[in-house]
């Protein structure tokens, strides 16, 4: 089962990774999703694996019970990566509906006009 | 009254003008005069513990874990500065009051005097360096504002930004000194560190503790070289400068040297480094005032030379010194404050500062003519007058001074500055008020009114008071103060009296004197030998410097920073993998503990499912439509892992928020390109993929070996497992976390979503308010629009659904204290049941039959969540602590309450406010103009006509 997870994760971000270092908005956006599934399950994995042993307390017997505190931690991750996904997204969209161009690199005439602005 | 009180009196006051302006100049000036009169009569009710030699203190530990607490002392010295600073700031508030013109915004200008003023009390009451720090850096920002004030004037922004670099640069030095400081001696508070002489002088740390913190004290005095930002600063309106440069702020550099005085003086270094810094600054600054035509500038230098003169009395190192430098910062604060505003005064009614273009004004202005001749004499050092008293001491300490086996050497150079000093004195009262009248001032000159000359006159009466009965009007303060300064250790032998017989002061009193008076006689002579000397100008320098700053960090950035995103984002991710490969080639790694878990076939064809989706996406990224449904497959997959290993929530929250960002990302795509063209080289594709395997590997490596090792050192979470009931009340450990044990990360997390859904929303706002709006009303959709889009069974399935996805939203959020779910897994259910009548029955109909606003149900949530935070400081507990019990109802079953379900709550409110907002955003892209329908389906049995389109389908 390790062996799975870990090769879950491996492949997972790779292949974020792979799409981040594309060129367009949307593709990093989607390797920004996959790279946040690898990391999420990366934290929880840090508490171990464990099967059929939730964090809540039994009250009549004792039972094994997982690490909780890597799944609270990710517990907030993920609601805060849809949060910055979010972001993300109404950025690119807003860009490319602005510059009808969804390259995230500035090409250096952009920097030229961005330096003329600051001045 | 409370050390705390007086600290803060002037910033709580310093709210009152700002507003108060509105209902007039004087209610302004009077609320600024009364704060700080306040403050004062606050200071004055401690006289007589003060006197006595005690020390008031005032304690509050603030972050004890920095060692930063919040301690006021006030003793002597800290007493003399604040009675200055007090005292002169309400006379410079009446000044003020009639200086300003009607055109200056004088709220402002009382506020920012107040807030300078404020971080001026606080320096000198502090008892912990890194308080003392704080109010320090308030000086140098305040006092930024304040000669800005005019912000009109070219010069006046320069000279802000130059007192705020050279000052705030030195600031930052003296932040590393006190720091290394404090190291040394374990403590930051300065009642301590000032009595561990002997440990801070045998630390090899001494020598950058001193030059760092005297870098700190030599800029804020404007001791050479860093003098020329104090000229410069002139630029700020004259109660400005009469208050921060001549009365309080380039004191506080002195003072700093005073309070350090016991533990830093009396070492080599102290006394080379210090004294002769005085020295040279003492006479340059004389120097340099001669020769200066504005009289602002010519008190400005000459303010240098007396700052360096009280410099150079305290790096002598010996205690008598101290008595005179304390006597001289006394004296120096009464009559240079009188001049800066006789300077004022002479500026408002004649027009102009030019001593060239002055002269003859005795008989115009007589109060102001006796004002300044009596504080110029002073400045010069004439008998009977304070200035005398205190020079003398200075020289008479000169002459027991050797500096490198010279005997002469120091008062030498000593006597110089005294000349130069008496020559300028001599002749800011003989070129501007001596001389024959002229016919060509500006503006006709006449005394101003009372309210501008009755501070330099009292400060006036003050000078002759001090001079002629010096022993019983100060004796006592010099005493308490200089005893403060020492260590108080025994004050040496010293009076304080106009006659001292003979001696060789009252000699070179008498040549500084009379070589000034014959030095101003030739002063047009020498002013052509002045001009003809190269001299470098400060101000040149600075611009150079900085401007060769600016370019290289312009340069820097551009070639760091140059907009290439997919740059960055390699040498990041490089960056990383290399730390990970040299943690990994560096560190030892122990023996697997674990056993694996077996892999049944389930979870094989899950796994397959995953890596097969990931591929694909690999493979078929640039099919966007294609890749979203993917990531879906990725998504749902990790959510069966989280519920196959154990962790339900994860499951629950991680199901639900794949829903939500489906749907979103779905919208967005709706208005980009469908296609990832294909744009960079099969180079570059081949780096990015090797790079990203190498990362793969590396962090598919490093979560096996974790796995299958036990934790190396003992886990938090057996105490969360432990506690999770007995204290918080819950049986889902997590949920308890989430809104017990770490409450305040999750309302960290909360107001970061609220704050995310509002961002989205003020982009829509700006998008949507520019040329974009216009493009999509005549977009032209990428796939052809469904013939149908609000199916009926849809609309009708959703609203059957909805009340029992709410339902089922109350019912995870209700259970998930003590059973998988919670407020954020029922936030997102219950925005997803929202979703479904957007989508079923379309935006407009949904948002026009919605009652609630989701900007205010984020508000809502956060506010619930901090009140329920709140809640436990009137049960006296910190900040989010919970509680919890039981209660019976029959023939209910027993069940329990806890405070956590309120912050459950604020939960549940912000996510739901926050998801709903950022996909509101989001649809209004989406909105077209004839889209609200009046009819929720397409097809309502309740309608008579068909739509207009099909009726133009069937004419058609």
């Amino acid at each position: 089962m390790e062996a799975l997870v870990a090769s879950a994760v491996g492949v997972m971000t790779a292949a974020g990774i792979f799409l981040i270092l594309r060129r367009r908005t949307f593709p990093v956006i989607l390797g920004l999703s996959l790279l946040t599934y690898a990391v999420n399950v990366f934290l929880f994995a840090t508490g171990r694996l464990a099967l059929n042993a939730p964090a809540v307390l039994n009250k009549y017997k004792d039972v094994p019970y997982t690490d909780p505190l890597p799944q609270a931690l990710v517990l907030t991750a993920i609601v805060i990566s849809f949060g910055m996904t979010a972001v993300i997204v109404m950025i690119a969209l807003s860009a490319y509906l602005s510059s009808m161009d969804d390259h995230i690199d500035m090409s250096a005439q952009d920097s030229v006009d961005g330096a003329g602005e600051d001045a | 009254m409370s050390l705390f009180l007086i600290a803060a009196l002037p910033f709580l006051g310093a709210v009152f003008p700002a507003l108060l302006i509105r209902a007039g100049r004087n209610a302004a000036a009077s609320a600024a005069g009364l704060t700080t009169f306040l403050a004062l009569m606050g200071l004055l009710i401690h006289i007589p513990s003060v006197m006595r030699g005690e020390v008031v203190t005032a304690r509050f530990d603030w972050i004890p874990g920095l060692g930063l607490n919040a301690n006021f002392m006030l003793d002597g010295l800290g007493f003399l500065f604040a009675l200055l600073i007090l005292g002169i700031g309400l006379l410079i508030i009446l000044y003020a009051r009639f200086y300003l013109s009607r055109e200056d915004p004088m709220g402002q200008f009382y506020t920012y005097l107040l807030l300078f003023q404020g971080a001026m009390v606080g320096i000198v009451l502090s008892d912990n360096i890194l308080l003392l720090l704080i109010f320090w850096e308030l000086t140098s920002l305040s006092s930024f504002l304040l000669i800005g004030y005019w912000r009109h004037l070219p010069e006046g922004r320069q000279g802000a930004r130059m007192a705020l670099a050279v000052t705030g640069s030195g600031g930052l030095a003296m932040i590393a000194g006190m720091l290394i400081l404090g190291n040394i001696v374990g403590s930051y508070d300065l009642s301590v560190i000032i009595q561990n002489k002997e440990l801070i002088q045998s630390s090899p740390y001494y020598m950058p503790a001193l030059i760092l913190i005297l870098l700190g004290c030599f800029t804020k005095s404007a001791q050479f070289p860093f003098h020329f930002w104090l000229p410069h600063a002139m630029a700020a309106p004259t109660p400005v400068s009469a208050y921060l440069h001549s009365a309080t702020m380039v004191k506080a550099g002195l003072f700093l040297m005073a309070r350090m005085w016991p533990v830093l003086a009396g070492t080599e270094a102290w006394f080379y480094i210090v004294a002769t810094t005085g020295l040279v600054t003492m006479l340059i600054g004389a120097c340099i005032a001669l020769f200066k035509d504005d009289l602002k500038a010519l008190l400005a230098f000459s303010t240098v030379s007396h700052l360096g003169l009280v410099t150079m009395l305290l790096g002598f190192g010996t205690k008598i010194a101290a008595v005179a430098a304390i006597f001289h910062i006394i004296n120096h604060a009464t009559f240079k404050a009188a001049l800066f505003m006789t300077a004022g005064i002479v500026d408002h009614e004649t027009g102009t500062r030019d001593v060239k273009r002055l002269g003859g004004l005795r008989h115009l202005m007589p109060i102001t003519f006796t004002i300044g001749t009596i504080a110029a004499l002073s400045m010069a050092g004439l008998p009977p007058l304070n200035g005398f008293l205190s020079k003398e001491m200075m020289l008479e300490e000169t002459v027991h001074t050797t500096w490198l086996n010279s005997h002469y050497l120091v008062p030498g150079l000593a006597l110089l500055a005294a000349l130069f000093s008496a020559a300028y004195s001599f002749r800011f009262v003989g070129h501007v008020f001596l001389g024959p009248e002229r016919d060509d001032y500006p503006a006709h000159p006449h005394d101003p009114p009372v309210g501008l000359w009755l501070a330099p006159a009292f400060l006036v009466v003050l000078v002759v008071l001090i001079g002629l009965y010096s022993a019983a009007i100060v004796g006592p303060l010099v005493a308490v103060v200089s005893s403060a300064v020492i260590g108080g250790e025994k004050l040496p032998y010293y009076s304080l009296k106009l006659w001292h017989g003979f001696t060789p002061a009252l000699y070179m009193s008498i040549v500084a004197t009379l070589g000034g008076l014959f030095l101003v006689s030739l002063h047009k002579r020498g002013e052509q030998v002045w001009n003809a000397l190269p001299r470098p100008e400060a101000k040149d320098i600075f611009d150079a410097v900085i401007g060769a700053l600016t370019k290289l960090s312009q340069w820097v950035t551009d070639e760091l920073h140059n907009g290439v995103i997919s740059r960055y984002a390699v040498i990041m991710i490089a960056f990383t993998v290399g730390m990970g490969f040299y943690a990994y080639s560096t560190g030892t790694i122990g023996l697997e503990t674990r056993v694996p878990l077996p892999a049944p076939i389930i979870p094989i064809i899950g796994w397959i499912c995953l890596v097969g989706a990931t591929l694909a996406i690999m493979w078929f990224h640039r099919n966007r439509l294609l890749s979203l449904v993917l990531i879906g497959v990725v998504g749902l997959i990790v959510s069966m892992a989280f519920n196959y290993l154990s962790a339900p929530d994860l499951a629950l929250t991680q199901i639900s928020v794949e829903v939500v960002t489906m749907i979103l990302l779905l919208l967005s795509l709706n208005f980009l390109p469908t296609e990832t063209p294909r744009d960079s080289s099969a180079q570059r594709r081949w780096r990015d993929a090797a790079i990203s395997v190498v990362a793969g590997i590396g962090s598919g490596a490093l979560i096996y070996a974790l796995m299958l090792r036990d934790f190396a050192f003992p886990t938090i979470s057996d105490f969360h497992l432990a506690n999770s009931y007995k204290g918080g009340g819950g049986t889902n450990v997590v949920n308890v976390i989430l809104v017990d044990f770490r409450g305040f990360d999750t309302f960290g997390e909360i107001i970061v979503l609220g704050i995310a859904a509002l961002i989205i929303f003020a982009l829509t706002e700006a998008v949507l308010s520019t040329n974009v709006r216009a493009y999509l009303l005549n977009r032209k959709p990428h796939w052809p629009q469904s013939g149908d889009s609000h199916p009926l069974m849809m609309v009708v399935a959703t609203r059957v659904m909805m009340p029992i996805a709410l339902m089922v939203g109350a019912y995870i959020f209700f259970r998930g204290h003590n059973q998988p779910g919670g407020g954020f897994i029922a936030g997102l259910i219950v925005a997803i049941a929202y979703l479904m009548q957007y989508m079923a029955s379309g935006y407009t109909w949904a948002i026009e039959r919605q009652r609630f606003f989701y900007h205010g149900t984020i508000g809502w949530g956060v506010l619930i969540a901090a009140a329920t935070g709140l809640g436990a400081w009137f049960n006296e507990r910190p900040f989010l602590t919970s509680d919890f019990g039981y209660i019976h109802w029959p023939p209910l079953e027993e069940f329990e309450w806890a405070t956590a379900i309120l912050f459950d709550t604020g939960v549940f409110l912000a996510v739901l406010g926050a998801v709903m907002l950022a996909l509101d955003s989001l649809s209004r892209f989406a909105w077209q103009p004839g889209m609200a329908q009046e009819f929720p389906m397409d097809i309502n049995p309740l309608r008579d006509d068909p739509p207009e389109e099909d009726q133009e389908k069937e004419q058609a």
